[in-house]
């Protein structure tokens, strides 16, 4: 056995905001190649958590590494330049630019050519845009203004963004939310295999339970900023603390599912 | 991209739409520039005044047996504007020479334009020093009674003042500025005694007459000189009139006896002020008696200092092109320089050594009469009479 | 110890009529989001309609009947003017209603001039308030006493009006969140049409109100309407109190400020909002603006390099405008070089606002430091032109330098204020250093060397440098930089998310646009052989902002045509008319109406549209034809 640090190590995160604990003590790491689920209720701190691991928010104590270098507090662009990429809840896309172009910004960012005043973009690593794209399935929509996109387009869009700087590891954040059930289950199947072929970690937060039991090799389950719960799959659904906390909200959590499929 | 062809022919078919006037060939044409649109309160008066002399000079055979034809433009209150309209006057409309300007800012930048392109240019109002002095130039004439004149005139009156602690109220750019440095330059000499003791400069314009009044009471002086005029005069008066900053103070006030800044003051003229101005009313001379009968029988309103302004410069320019008997720059320099004319106010002379007028200003003190501001005592005041020894203007003046 | 009671008081008077204007444009940009430049304009028509009305109706009734009657008035002229122009462009991209609202301010100037005519008018005290009061042997004028008492008596009115009434509510609820409304079946037609009322309402009052204090003039908007923005932006946008804290904080420090530094009261408030600005992003009471939701349907066309073939038009157009000295005279090459400089003058900004989304109400600083470099270089310094012209746009690059460090922390309207802020204490240091820049006398005898000095050879010189100018900035726009400040305006989350350092992109950019305009600035500089304080006025930023409003902000070089068309009809119709101000106001709110997208934004439209509606087989037919136009 190596004893080579995870690739993503959490511990002790800690976050309140005017003394409500929205994230307490929560520590967990992430290998390779691994594709870690974080599940809880609304205002469990799934998106507080999330937004504290690539530098959007400051936790108040606690650390993440990545693969043992210190990243807590860190920029989300420094973050991001260390080989993390992200998606976000509610999609943040350039509206005004083409999908291609969108995924061009950050292939000049990749490659450090943000401040090239003359040189042409549009041919600025078009293969390797129309690449990605393919990859996400949006060959098609390459010269679509990306403003006109459907919600679940934007959704796969984000991912062909994230996935430009050749990530070792993947936020996102509700990666299906707003897709009809069967897009659902294609984009994280074809997460997981990217993430296998590149051995890349993810970690998704996600409300749909069957794409969570079905794609996630280990799931994490958050509880008012606490860590109640981790295992496979198969263990975490016989938690009978989880199962509490589901049930208690389950009406909530079923209305919100339907509204969602339907979309 | 496609539009732009179309776009920009349309512009300039506009523009060269703009330029076909139709003087004839024969006349002889002055190029008048002024700032109608941004003061039409002083311009509008001064537009009147030349318009009449255009009337006169024409009526009189025009000049030379030639019809004497104004072009006007308006400069909107920009120097570069009114460079632009210099350049359409010179240029497209060929003009014998430029005249006008009230602002002194635009009057230099004409005058610069003068010097630069080498066209003859009178300056009717601009008040700066500069225009002939530091920044004169040969091809520059000014008509009006400079700033320094104007001063010196106040300073005669207001050195006889007991007063010892005087305070100023001046808008913040060069002309209040160097309003007050004249002011006070030659109020010391003639007093060494005098203490300044308090200066406020509000922005020109934009005055805060309530702090500004209850400062300078603060201060607590025996006199007052005053800059501002216009809007800014208002409000300082009113203000001033409220909290009894006048009362028991001497004040001495640039221009303000001035048709076109006393009037609107009506029952509010604060009384008994030193100040420079036009007193159409009380003026009997038969020079003026002319002009006010001709210009009451046009008009059927009385003039301000402007009209004055507007006619004596049409009625100077007429004179100039008359004695050149020509349109050549350096002929009209040559007859303008020492050349003597009536005027309203009596015979004025363009003087050679600085190309000032010596067109004067009446000074006076303000009364109140049947709710109106009135001028009362005053006297005119010829130019000549204040301006500097020639030795010294031939040293603030640059050589041509 | 009673003066300076006295002077705090005469301050809070002061402050009353400023907060009366400030809470209506306040309350108009909290619910509608539009600057409404013609803020000013309802103020002077109030003051005017109310000297009109006080010396027609006699006696204490006459008077304050008079008042009011002025302020219900204008607030139906506000209705009117809403109701036909405004409505129309609430969609139009974001500040194309400050175009409106700015021909709006344009025409009235003149209007009023036509209807009140030229001269001042002083209108009559208010009876009962036509004295002072004895303090300790200082005077208060009692008119002073009423109007520090109507402050805070219409602060709570407004108050109660917003937290005790269904419309109150509306308006808060708006103000934080303009969709929601929306989406709440609220009428938002006359919602805002009822905002706008409240607001010019306001405005009008606060204008009646100074009949007996100051003296109606035509020149009257222009005087307040940068001090209330001042106010309103201290305050927070959309905060009412805030407006009423921010007016009494600005007249109290031009009260003592003259005290202390007599000369420097008109920079103060500028720099106290920079200040406020640097270290309170939203104003004292204002809260951070929640994050746009763009309007589904209001995309942008993707923006594209030129064809070929377009390229060749372009070459072509240039071509023809380089052959105008075969059969121009002096005058219209002149206006020529003119026109060319405001295009790059027009482009820079436009590269700023449309590329970066950041509308800078204070682009003519770099502008006029450009002039000044010129001048200081070759007056001072003593240089030839060529070297003045390569080393004078550096004021402007180095002023962008440090002003835009602090502006681009902002963004929105606050970065637009900042920009203004910034600009207007480059105009006062230049207005008021007469030792230095001359004041407002300015610096002359500039004239171009002999081998740019005649007409043809200044044009080709400005229109080559203007070309090269556009070109330059429209390859930067399809450059990876240009993709990486598009990136940050519109969404600076993806971008950091993406490692793009958003705020050094935007200082970038700044810089870039600030030297180009600062070499729009030099070669105007030598065009007029002068320099003023002007170069760098608040009246030449609008006229940028117009002409990249007029050309359509969200096109790649709509600048271009807007400059053009803007600076040849400006130049035109002052040559042309005294009135050029209405028939220009005029002609804006045409264009407006009838291009909301602006000129070439709305062409663009149009032509998209024609290509969707065709069918696909025709196409390929249409595309030649379109291109032969």
């Amino acid at each position: 056995m190596s004893v080579a640090p995870p690739l993503l190590a959490v511990e002790g995160l800690t976050k309140s905001y005017g003394g409500i604990h929205a994230v307490r003590g929560v520590s967990f790491s992430l290998r390779a190649g691994e594709i870690l689920a974080l599940i809880g209720p609304n205002g469990a701190g799934k998106s507080t958590c999330f937004d504290m691991l690539n530098g959007q928010n400051m936790p108040d104590s606690g650390h993440v590494r990545l693969l043992g270098e210190e990243i807590t507090g860190r920029k989300p662009r420094e973050v991001w330049r260390l080989g993390v990429g992200r998606t976000f809840q509610i999609t943040a896309t350039f509206a005004t630019m083409t999908v291609r172009e969108n995924v061009q910004v950050a292939l000049i960012s990749h490659g450090k050519q943000l401040f090239n005043l003359f040189g042409s973009a549009p041919k600025f690593d078009r293969d390797e845009a129309g690449r990605l794209l393919e990859l996400v399935g949006m060959g098609g929509y390459a010269d679509r203004p990306c403003g006109e996109l459907a919600y679940g387009d934007l959704k796969r869009l984000e991912l062909a963004v994230a996935l430009a700087n050749q990530p070792k590891l993947l936020l996102m954040d509700e990666p299906t939310a707003g897709m009809a059930p069967r897009e659902r289950v294609e984009l994280m199947r074809l997460t997981a295999r990217i993430a296998r072929e590149k051995s890349i970690g993810v970690l998704f937060t996600e409300h749909d339970m069957d794409v969570v039991f079905e794609h996630a090799d280990r799931i994490l389950v958050l509880n008012r900023g606490t860590l109640i719960a981790e295992g496979s799959p198969a263990e975490v659904r016989g938690n009978p603390q989880v199962q509490a906390v589901y049930l208690g909200e389950g009406l909530v959590y079923d209305a919100r599912h339907r509204e969602g499929a339907s979309t | 991209m496609r539009a732009r062809n179309t776009i920009v022919g349309a512009a300039f078919a506009l523009l060269a739409g703009g330029m076909a006037h139709s003087a004839l060939a024969q006349d002889i044409k002055i190029g008048e520039i002024n700032s109608y649109s941004l003061l039409p309160a002083f311009t509008e008066p001064y537009r009147k005044g030349w318009q009449l002399a255009v009337e006169e000079v024409n009526a009189a055979g025009g000049i030379n047996g030639k019809k004497l034809v104004v072009i006007s433009k308006d400069d909107g209150g920009k120097p570069a504007d009114a460079q632009t309209a210099a350049n359409e006057l010179v240029s497209s409309e060929g003009v014998a020479m430029l005249a006008g300007t009230f602002l002194s800012n635009i009057g230099l930048a004409v005058s610069d334009f003068a010097n630069q392109k080498k066209v003859f240019f009178l300056a009717a109002e601009p008040l700066t020093d500069a225009i002939t002095w530091s920044k004169g130039n040969k091809y520059t004439f000014r008509l009006r009674p400079s700033n320094y004149m104007q001063a010196a005139m106040l300073v005669e009156a207001a050195s006889k003042l007991p007063a010892k602690r005087w305070a100023t109220i001046a808008p913040n750019y060069e002309y209040g500025q160097s309003a007050v440095a004249v002011f006070k330059k030659l109020m010391s000499e003639k007093r060494p005694d005098i203490q300044w003791i308090d200066e406020q400069w509000p922005p020109q314009g934009k005055i805060d007459a309530g702090p500004v009044v209850q400062a300078v009471a603060a201060a607590n002086p025996e006199a007052i000189l005053n800059v501002t005029f216009g809007a800014d005069l208002v409000k300082l008066v009113r203000e001033g009139n409220t909290r009894g900053l006048f009362k028991g103070r001497e004040v001495v006030s640039f221009l303000t006896g001035e048709p076109e800044y006393l009037d609107p003051l009506k029952d509010e003229t604060p009384e008994g002020w030193i100040v420079t101005g036009y007193p159409w009313y009380s003026i009997k001379t038969p020079e003026h008696d002319a002009f006010l009968k001709a210009y009451q029988a046009k008009y059927n309103d009385y003039p301000r200092l402007g009209s004055i302004v507007g006619y004596q410069t049409i009625k100077s320019a007429a004179a100039i092109l008359a004695k050149a008997g020509s349109t050549d720059p350096e002929k009209l320099i040559a007859a303008a320089e020492g050349l003597t004319m009536p005027s309203p106010f009596g015979e004025i002379t363009f003087r050679k050594i600085d190309h000032q007028s010596t067109l004067g200003a009446f000074v006076g003190k303000t009364a109140l009469k049947d709710g109106k501001g009135v001028m009362v005592d005053s006297s005119y005041k010829k130019g000549a009479d204040y301006l500097p020894s020639d030795a010294e203007v031939a040293k603030l003046r640059p050589k041509d | 110890m009673a003066f300076y009671v006295v002077q705090f008081l005469t301050g809070l008077a002061s402050a009353a009529s400023l907060f009366l204007v400030a809470s209506g444009l306040s309350i108009i940009f909290g619910v509608t989001r539009i600057v409404n430049f013609a803020h000013g304009a309802f103020y002077m028509i109030g003051a005017y309609i109310a000297f009109t009305l006080t010396e027609r109706l006699s006696g204490a009734f006459g008077f304050w009947g008079g008042i009011v009657l002025a302020a219900f008035a204008v607030a139906l002229i506000g209705v009117i003017v809403e109701m036909v122009l405004l409505r129309r462009i609430y969609h139009a991209p974001e500040l194309f209603q400050l175009l409106a609202t700015f021909g709006l301010t344009l025409m009235v100037e003149d209007l009023v001039v036509l209807i009140w005519g030229p001269d001042d008018l002083v209108g009559r005290r208010a009876p009962g308030f036509r004295g002072a009061i004895d303090f300790f042997g200082q005077n208060i004028p009692s008119y002073d006493l009423f109007l520090i008492v109507l402050g805070p008596v219409v602060l709570g009115i407004l108050w109660l009006l917003f937290q005790r009434t269904r419309w109150g509510v509306l308006v808060r609820a708006a103000t934080q969140d303009r969709d929601m409304v929306a989406a709440l079946g609220v009428n938002q037609k006359w919602l805002f049409t009822s905002v706008f009322a409240v607001g010019v309402f306001l405005a009008a009052l606060g204008g009646a109100l100074q009949i007996p204090r100051d003296a109606v003039h035509h020149a009257m908007d222009l005087r307040i309407i940068v001090e209330v923005f001042v106010v309103v932006v201290i305050g927070g946008l959309g905060s009412i109190v805030g407006a009423f804290v921010a007016a009494v904080l600005v007249s109290e420090l031009n009260a003592f400020g003259i005290l202390i530094f007599p000369k420097i009261s008109i920079i103060l408030v500028f720099l106290v909002m920079a200040v406020v600005l640097i270290v309170r992003p939203w104003g004292l009471f204002g809260k951070p603006e929640a994050a746009a939701r763009k309007t589904p349907g209001l995309t942008v066309n993707p923006w594209r390099p030129l064809t070929s073939n377009e390229r060749l038009m372009a070459l072509a157009a240039l071509i023809v405008a380089a052959m105008l000295p075969l059969f121009a005279g002096n005058y219209l090459l002149t206006v020529g070089s003119e026109i060319a400089i405001f295009v790059i003058f027009a482009v820079s900004l436009h590269f700023l606002m449309s590329v970066g989304g950041l509308a800078s109400f204070g682009h003519a600083a770099y502008f006029g430091l450009g002039a000044y470099g010129i001048a200081f270089l070759a007056k001072m310094a003593g240089l030839p032109m060529i070297v003045c012209l390569l080393l004078g746009p550096l004021l402007g690059c180095m002023g962008a330098a440090v002003f835009g460090f602090f502006a681009v922390q902002l963004s929105g309207v606050y970065f637009a204020m900042l920009t203004l802020a910034f600009a207007q204490i480059v105009w006062s240091i230049a207005f008021q250093w007469v030792d230095v820049t001359g004041g407002d006398n300015g610096i002359l005898g500039l004239w171009p060397s002999s081998w740019a000095a005649s007409p043809s050879r200044f044009y080709w010189l400005s229109l080559g440098v203007a070309a090269l100018v556009t070109v330059a900035l429209r390859t930067m726009v399809f450059s990876p930089f240009g993709y990486a400040l598009r990136a940050t305006r519109d969404s600076v989350l993806r971008s950091e998310a993406i490692g793009i350092d958003a705020k050094r992109i935007q200082w970038t950019a700044f810089v870039i646009a600030g030297t180009t305009a600062g070499i729009g600035g030099a070669l105007f500089a030598y065009l007029k052989g002068s320099v003023f304080p002007d170069n760098l006025g608040i009246s030449l930023s609008v006229d940028a902002l117009v002409m990249v409003l007029l050309g359509g902000v969200e096109t790649v070089s709509g600048a271009v045509i807007g400059a053009i068309i803007y600076k040849a009809l400006n130049i035109w119709l002052v040559s042309q008319t005294d009135l050029s101000k209405l028939v220009l106001g005029g002609f804006i709110m045409l264009i407006v109406v009838v291009f909301p997208k602006g000129i070439v934004g709305t062409l663009e439209m149009l032509a998209q549209r024609r290509k969707k509606a065709s069918p696909p087989g025709s196409t390929l037919l249409a595309k030649p034809i379109e291109s032969a136009e």
